[in-house]
């Protein structure tokens, strides 16, 4: 069975990448020139303080052993304690994830609608000025990155037509009743669509500053293979039996187009994802990334550890997925 | 088929000029900054903080795009800055694309144990974010221009490699790498003469792409505050200082990102003018 090797070698390189992530961020952590145990004492603390603090958080131990000590806990789930807040890692950044993770969510669906979008309307106008257009669209789309977009939105529709609030995720004198930190999901079920506005207006413009790159890449590769399957005999087909042209395009190309763009956005989103760190900075948006570039500058060690972890946890994930689907959707394999 | 081709080239041919006749712009000015500043970009004159650009009530004759508020002159800063982005460009560029394109040649061509741990490791570079790695490494290395350089090498060499070795397993599978072997050329020699040669319009692509990324990469250390020293003017922390005083003085703002955004655009462009320009099938 092939597949079923093309699965377990999958999984095995996620498990070496996983192992090789938590060595790097390990080593890179450890070299802090900064010593976070002397930042967190008063300047007059005495040296016997300082080594207290040091055994409570382990760091007088050696480089090999707190390796060890460290990944074992990670691997239950314990990812230490924050030296700035003095709470669990864990509980912090599991309260930022949905944030991050709707924004995300958004972007993704923001990019999918504009970049289908416009690769249907360059097909469908194929040869004309509109085409030309589209083609022009995307290439900025594509040499222009999220920070830059996000930065234009901001001015463009923050600042010279005020019509989006230019930063948090939620207008703060709002009395919010969630439980969860699934805002925008959560106001969907309570019905409270008052809030659900709120929490969009806030998250229109970072999810489409993080969108605008990917939606022409999607835009590019789906109006190639489009464009390749127009001309297709099913398609001539369905034009001589009277289908109007973006019946044609719709019904007949689009499904068989589809594949390769599929595969091209779980890829993808992963950068998309990478791209919330400074767009949520930018914007003032209360998520994952944000709370990294915190970490950063506060030097908090066990809470960066946490964050980088977590999303690279994330991006395996979402690699592993997109494999696995293309290797059931790939006949050579399915049918081996 | 033939008018396709001229469509093509007249296309790559106007991407070709425009960009790099925006990218001569900056590089002259990065050159000859102190020559063409009409300021001290340093300079404080709180006398003259926020003044407006030229064509607005309120403008004051020399300062053509306006004053921050610390009434330094923006159009100074937007010239020294070119120094700074220009200069990681290129060695950030250079060196990101040293040591990716040698991994992915050695990767693609060699295959077997090398290409298995060049690919592991790419695996595991894919999965950071890659601004937060930026990040961490500034706050670990401290900040500086080395430290920038240095971290845009360390984060960004993985996309030369992965296309430069996808790239070469495409060549190596062709006749003439084949020939050349037959010839008694050693793997080494085939490796550098023979498909070194036809990877190159792809590796001088990626390269001006890069030089873009490099300079954006700068300017998200510098607008977090990690980058370079603030006595020096960049576009990033020009640009950071801006957002903070977006509704007293946009143009302290919009200056130096109208600037970013079409250097960014020049160099992916430039890029793929090039690439279309040395393409042998359109050639």
């Amino acid at each position: 069975m092939p597949i079923l090797r093309v699965v377990l070698s999958r999984f095995l390189t996620t498990l070496i990448t996983l192992i090789g992530v938590a060595i790097i961020v390990f080593v890179v952590v450890r070299v802090v020139p900064g010593n976070p145990i002397a930042m967190m004492l008063p300047p007059g603390a005495s040296t016997a303080d300082i080594e207290r603090l040091s055994a409570l958080y382990g760091l007088d131990k050696s480089i090999f052993e707190q390796f060890t000590i460290w990944f074992g806990n990670v691997l239950q789930g314990d990812f230490g304690t924050s030296i700035s807040t003095r709470q669990p890692v864990l509980d912090l950044v599991l309260g930022r994830l949905p944030a991050t993770l709707e924004l995300s969510l958004m972007a993704l669906i923001i990019a999918v609608i504009l970049g289908m979008g416009a690769a249907i309307i360059g097909t469908r106008y194929r040869g004309r000025r509109t085409e030309t257009g589209v083609d022009l669209a995307n290439g900025i789309g594509l040499s222009v990155p999220d920070f830059l977009w996000g930065l234009l939105l901001i001015i463009l529709l923050g600042v010279v037509w005020p019509l989006f609030p230019i930063s948090g995720r939620v207008s703060p004198r709002l009395d919010l009743p969630f439980s969860t930190q699934f805002y925008l999901i959560e106001s969907i079920f309570r019905l409270r669509f008052d809030l659900t506005g709120n929490l969009l207006r806030h998250m229109f413009m970072p999810a489409l500053a993080l969108a605008l790159p990917l939606a022409a890449i999607i835009a590019q590769l789906l109006k190639q293979s489009l464009k390749e399957t127009v001309n297709l005999d099913y398609a001539v087909l369905a034009r001589t039996k009277g289908y109007s042209e973006t019946r044609v395009i719709l019904s007949e190309a689009l499904p068989n187009a589809l594949l390769p763009t599929l595969t091209l956005i779980g890829v993808q989103f992963t950068f998309l994802i990478g791209g919330t760190v400074i767009i949520e900075r930018l914007f003032s948006y209360e998520g994952l990334g944000n709370m990294a570039v915190d970490a950063v500058i506060n030097r908090d060690l066990p809470l960066i550890q946490g964050i980088v972890i977590l999303f690279a946890l994330i991006f395996t994930a979402i690699n592993l997925l997109v494999d696995m689907t293309y290797a059931f959707l790939n006949p050579r394999l399915r049918h081996a | 088929m033939l008018d396709g081709r001229g469509a093509v080239k007249r296309r790559a041919g106007a991407r070709l000029w425009l960009s790099g006749l925006w990218l001569a712009i900056v590089a002259l000015a990065a050159v000859f900054a102190p020559l063409i500043a009409p300021h001290d970009p340093l300079m404080q004159d709180l006398l003259y903080g926020r003044l407006p650009p030229f064509w607005m009530a309120g403008a004051e004759p020399g300062y053509l795009l306006g004053t921050d508020s610390l009434g330094r002159d923006v159009l100074s800063r937007l010239i020294h800055g070119a120094r700074i982005a220009l200069i990681v460009a290129l060695v950030a560029g250079i060196g990101t694309c040293l040591i990716g394109s040698t991994l992915g040649l050695i990767a693609g061509y060699y295959r077997g144990w090398a290409d298995r741990i060049i690919s592991r490791l790419v695996d595991i570079w894919m999965a950071f974010p890659p601004i937060l790695f930026a990040i961490l490494l500034i706050a670990v290395i401290g900040t500086g221009l080395t430290s920038v350089i240095v971290a845009i090498v360390v984060i960004d060499w993985t996309r030369f490699c992965r296309v430069v070795r996808a790239e070469t397993l495409n060549q190596s599978q062709m006749d003439y790498v084949h020939s050349a072997r037959i010839a008694g050329f050693t793997r080494m020699k085939t490796m550098l003469s023979e498909i070194l040669p036809n990877v190159l319009p792809t590796i001088v692509a990626l390269l001006s792409l890069e030089m873009g990324i490099a300079v954006i990469v700068e300017a998200i250390l510098s607008f977090v505050n990690l980058s370079i020293s603030t006595d020096q003017p960049t576009w990033g922390g020009m640009i950071a200082e801006g957002r903070l005083s977006i509704h007293q003085a946009w143009w302290v703002l919009v200056f130096p990102l109208i600037t970013l955004f079409l250097t960014v655009l020049s160099f992916a462009q430039f890029g793929e003018g090039l690439k279309d320009r040395f393409d042998p099938v359109l050639r």
